[in-house]
This record gives structure tokens, C-alpha cells and sequence, in this order.
């Protein structure tokens, strides 16, 4: 049994019960499901300045908090308990194309070659961690919302804008993966 | 169980949120095992090389879909009896500013803010300074906000 949880999890078993998490928060609590919110109760709790956006009862939103620490607890217990001893397998043409770029770790779920404390200086590194998180928060409140917040609970609840959001993240994403991420990693 | 405070609404003692870390938890261990917070899995997807993420949101969403229409048609409560509510989202051109930039920032990082958590969880601590900037980054939105268009 444990070996058999050990090997990564096929599409058609993670995908829904993460659409579970839907009707789960809901029953639980009458919670709309959505992440990127945990940064603005972090703010709103640690810096708020003087700033309207981050002034609000954050304590009533604390469960959202509880629920980000236990992504973070999700993610020690399945790398302690759970860890694939194999490298990640992706597509060949991936493989062949960063391998033009020296990323040929495989071992973690981010490229240790790119991503590492070590990493972190060099102009390619500080602009995948440094300057990806950045627009990553900046990005999702902007767009009110992330992957879970609009791709899987407002699609769920058939809003319109929600659905905007998402073709507006892949475009971002598509044009960021193909036509700009190839200079960043050639830095 | 459950205090009434003065404004009529219901106030929830801390431990109540033990419930969504443990819903939490779950979602983690979910999340590596199914590889959705891998840089490299992200990078497939924007380049169409795999169905994985695909059938993990697509799959997600239908479940989703079916269980908020099951929800609303049986007007099922929550397990404290309560009428169950979902705020609309209002349309505004944030979500295409926002949205771009966001989607920029998914495919530089390989992740979403979710993943960023089970990451840092699986021992990539460097995950901690983008976690730390995706933090920053709320915070200048909040701080121009009201210049910005939306």
C-alpha cells in the first residue's frame, strides 16, 4: 500500500478530490475555496501601514490561515512519509530543451539548478524566485483571485469573470514559458 | 459551541479552524503526490507536452461544478446548519491585468500560491524568499491600488 502511494498520483485520482475541496470548505463552514487571500491576511495581520486594502476584521478570515499552514504540514508529512524515490519523468522535447540551459536535476519538484539558496544570486535564479513571487502576489490579488479562487471555485459557481481570470493566467503563463522564460534561463 | 456576539453573528473559537488544517494537510500531501506543485509539470503544461494539469484542473472544476449545483438544487446547510453562500465575482479589468501578470509569474515559479506552501513543506527553504516577495507583492497591489486600473 505504501509503495503504491509512494509513485506520483494520476490525474484522475488528484484532480477530484481536489474538486472535493470545494463542497468540503462549504460544508464545513460556508467557505469559498481560494489561497491567494492567505498573502492579504498576512499582510493585513503583519504590515498593514495605513493602507485601506489591508484594514478589515483578518481575524475573521483566520481559517484561511489554518488551511495555507496546512498545505505547508501536507507538504512535510507526503515528503517525509510518501517521497517518490524516482526523479520526476517529464516529456523528452522538456528534458532536451532545458538540458540546453544545464538543468538536468531532476530529483526535487523545482530545478535544484535554478532554484537553490545557491541559485538565488545568480540573475537567472533571482528572477525565477525573486521576481516570479513578486508578480505571483501582485498578480493574483490584482486578478482577485488564483488557480483555486477563480480556475476551480469560480468556474464551479459559473462566473463569467472567473473564467476570464484563467484564460488570462494561461495566456500569461503560455507567453512567459515560450517566448520569454527561454532568455531568462539563458542568462 | 458557538458564542453569539453582540451583532448577532456567530463567533468561532480558534479551535474551529483545527478542521481546515486538517482539510489543509490533506490538500498538501495532494498536491505533491500529484506532482501540481512541480516547476516542471508547470512547464509542461504551458508547453502542451503532457495532459497532466489539465486533467487534474479540468477534473477538479467538473467535480466542483456538479458538487456547488448539487449544493444550491438540494439547498443543502453546512454542518452548523447555516444557509451556504458563495459571493459572486464581480467583473473588472483587473482580472486581465491581474491575471497576465500572474500568469507570468506562475510560469517563472512554477507555482501557484497554494503549491508555494506544500513546497516549502518538502524542503525547498528557498521557496521561503518567493513566498516572502509573492507577500511583498500583495502588499505593493494594496499600496497603488487605488491608481491602478481596474
Amino acid at each position: 500500500m505504501i509503495e503504491f502511494l509512494r509513485q506520483p498520483w494520476p490525474w484522475y485520482i488528484a484532480g477530484p478530490i481536489i474538486g472535493l475541496t470545494v463542497p468540503a470548505l462549504l460544508l464545513l463552514g460556508n467557505k469559498s475555496f481560494g489561497i491567494s487571500s492567505s498573502l492579504r491576511h498576512i499582510c493585513a495581520s503583519c504590515v498593514p501601514a495605513k493602507i485601506p486594502f489591508f484594514h478589515y476584521d483578518w481575524k475573521k478570515e483566520a481559517w484561511n490561515l489554518f488551511f495555507v499552514f496546512g498545505i505547508f504540514l501536507g507538504g512535510v508529512l507526503a515528503a517525509v512519509f510518501l517521497a517518490n524515490p524516482h526523479p520526476i519523468e517529464v516529456n523528452p522535447a522538456l528534458a532536451d530543451e532545458l538540458a540546453g540551459y544545464g538543468i538536468t536535476n531532476y530529483n526535487n519538484l523545482i530545478p535544484a539548478d535554478v532554484m537553490s539558496w545557491k541559485a538565488l544570486v545568480t540573475p537567472r535564479g533571482f528572477i525565477l524566485i525573486v521576481v516570479g513571487g513578486f508578480l505571483v502576489g501582485f498578480g493574483t490579488r490584482y486578478a482577485g483571485g488564483c488557480t483555486s479562487g477563480h480556475s476551480i471555485m469560480g468556474l464551479s459557481n459559473l462566473q463569467w469573470p472567473s473564467l476570464i481570470a484563467t484564460i488570462c493566467f494561461m495566456i500569461g503563463g503560455f507567453v512567459m514559458a515560450n517566448l520569454i522564460l527561454p532568455y531568462i534561463l539563458s542568462l | 459551541m458557538n458564542n453569539i456576539n453582540s451583532n448577532g453573528e456567530k463567533k468561532s473559537k480558534w479551535y474551529h479552524n483545527l478542521k481546515f488544517l486538517f482539510v489543509g494537510s490533506l490538500f498538501g500531501i495532494l498536491f505533491v503526490k500529484s506532482e501540481v506543485v512541480s516547476w516542471f509539470r508547470i512547464q509542461e503544461m504551458f508547453r502542451l507536452q503532457s495532459f497532466h494539469m489539465y486533467g487534474i484542473i479540468g477534473s477538479a472544476v467538473l467535480v466542483g461544478l456538479i458538487s456547488v449545483w448539487i449544493i444550491k438544487k438540494f439547498n443543502v446547510k453546512t454542518i452548523h446548519g447555516e444557509k451556504i453562500t458563495i459571493a459572486p465575482k464581480k467583473f473588472n479589468k483587473g482580472q486581465i491585468y491581474g491575471g497576465l501578470i500572474f500568469g507570468f509569474g506562475w510560469a517563472l515559479t512554477g507555482a501557484c500560491p497554494g503549491p508555494l506552501f506544500a513546497q516549502i513543506g518538502t524542503g525547498a527553504t528557498v521557496i521561503v524568499i518567493t513566498l516572502l516577495s509573492a507577500i511583498a507583492g500583495t502588499w505593493v497591489y494594496g499600496y497603488f491600488r487605488e491608481r491602478l486600473p481596474h
